[in-house]
């Protein structure tokens, strides 16, 4: 595995688990726009997934589904902050707002990079985000506007956000700090980043999940 | 074969979810090149997410083949399809089948501000006194909004 296959398996594991994590409110999100919003974001996060994982199979010599459902389970790559399961709403705002956010820093980075097959995809893949990210907003300043959002919100915040700073790597960290901080208008504390290489309980479960069919079909089998 | 037999053959491809709309109309080939018998398609998908991508494919190998050509799609990832490449005629038809046509890619950041502001013209009336219902559509490439002069809800093309 190369340098670039590892980057390329970071972002599109980060991807294909949070699409999975956000389509859990799909049928079951507080009201109608919201089953749709985070059905629809799940949807891009699997297709940015999708072609990540096309471009490092086209590397490693195998296949984009093989990529995401058929490795051991300890060589997924995904961060902490996707695996964890479906959370109460003011958690979910608070991960969708962090990763979004981690996201743009990362992809900002990726978008400078010479290495033009990443650079084009990162592009492309932040056109889309920018909606995420939009929409994040827009349920920050509504948590924000009465006395029991912002605690819920902050208490999420305060919880996961070692889990945040392990998304990104030691280089784009303070700026991430930096814009949460601005945002919530306070302190965030400091803490040590929960690494990529742990692996929470929730990782298992839904790994076990998502690769049940395809586990459960001979190799080869045509879908 | 020419090239400009293949983007004939191409045109008459539906886009799978708005049959209204070519993908010529929807702007998503780059380029045709034609070697003799090959035929090598530029293909610059829409939202990644899309299920309709793959039928896409589908649809211009099965065209190229109908008009004696091999095709070979290269699917290009990379910033360079944008809403703005949606042809005015391709406008037209989105507008005739109900739907809002996309605004302008600004050149800078995309903001809420922008998507809560009236001036997206519904596609019924006509009215620009609309309103934003919800960033987020039935499928990945449009948003909700409503019309206060018909009182309809409507579905916006998000700009890319």
């Amino acid at each position: 595995m190369s340098k670039r296959t590892d980057l390329l398996l970071d972002l599109a594991d980060d991807e294909l688990f949070l699409g999975w994590r956000n389509s859990e409110w799909t049928g079951i999100a507080p009201f109608l726009e919201e089953d749709v919003a985070f059905s629809s974001i799940a949807q891009n996060e699997i297709g940015h997934a999708r072609a990540l994982y096309e471009l490092a199979a086209a590397e490693l010599g195998t296949t984009a589904d093989e990529l995401a459902f058929d490795r051991k389970l300890e060589d997924y790559r995904c961060a902490p902050l996707v695996q964890l399961r479906r959370l109460e709403w003011a958690r979910t705002i608070a991960r969708h707002w962090l990763y979004e956010t981690a996201d743009e820093i990362r992809l900002a980075a990726l978008k400078a990079s010479d290495d033009l097959e990443i650079a084009g995809i990162a592009a492309k893949i932040d056109r889309e985000e920018a909606y995420h990210r939009m929409h994040a907003e827009m349920w920050i300043d509504r948590l924000l506007a009465s006395e029991e959002g912002r605690a819920r919100l902050n208490e999420a915040m305060d919880e996961l956000w070692p889990y945040a700073l392990g998304v990104l790597n030691d280089e784009l960290r303070p700026e991430l700090r930096r814009r949460a901080e601005e945002r919530l208008g306070r302190a965030l504390p400091e803490v040590e980043p929960v690494p990529r290489d742990v692996h929470e309980a929730e990782l298992a479960e839904l790994w076990q999940e998502m690769t049940m069919v395809r586990r459960s079909a001979p190799a080869g089998s045509q879908w | 074969m020419t090239a400009d037999d293949v983007w004939a053959a191409l045109a008459e491809i539906p886009d799978p979810e708005i049959p209204d709309l070519s993908l010529v109309d929807l702007g998503v080939i780059k380029s045709v090149t034609v070697d003799g018998p090959r035929v090598r398609v530029e293909f610059t998908p829409t939202f990644m997410g899309c299920p309709a991508l793959e039928r896409m494919q589908v649809e211009m190998t099965a065209a190229i083949e109908r008009v004696g050509g091999m095709a070979e799609i290269d699917v290009v990832l990379d910033d360079s399809w944008s809403t703005d490449r949606i042809s005015p005629a391709g406008r037209e038809k989105l507008r005739r089948a109900g739907f809002a046509p996309p605004a302008p890619r600004p050149a800078g950041k995309l903001e809420l501000v922008e998507l809560q502001r009236g001036a997206f013209r519904c596609p019924y009336c006509g009215s620009t006194d609309t309103k934003l219902e919800n960033i987020f559509g039935p499928t990945p490439c449009r948003s909700i909004r409503y019309c206060n002069a018909c009182r309809q809800p409507f579905e916006q093309f998000k700009t890319i």
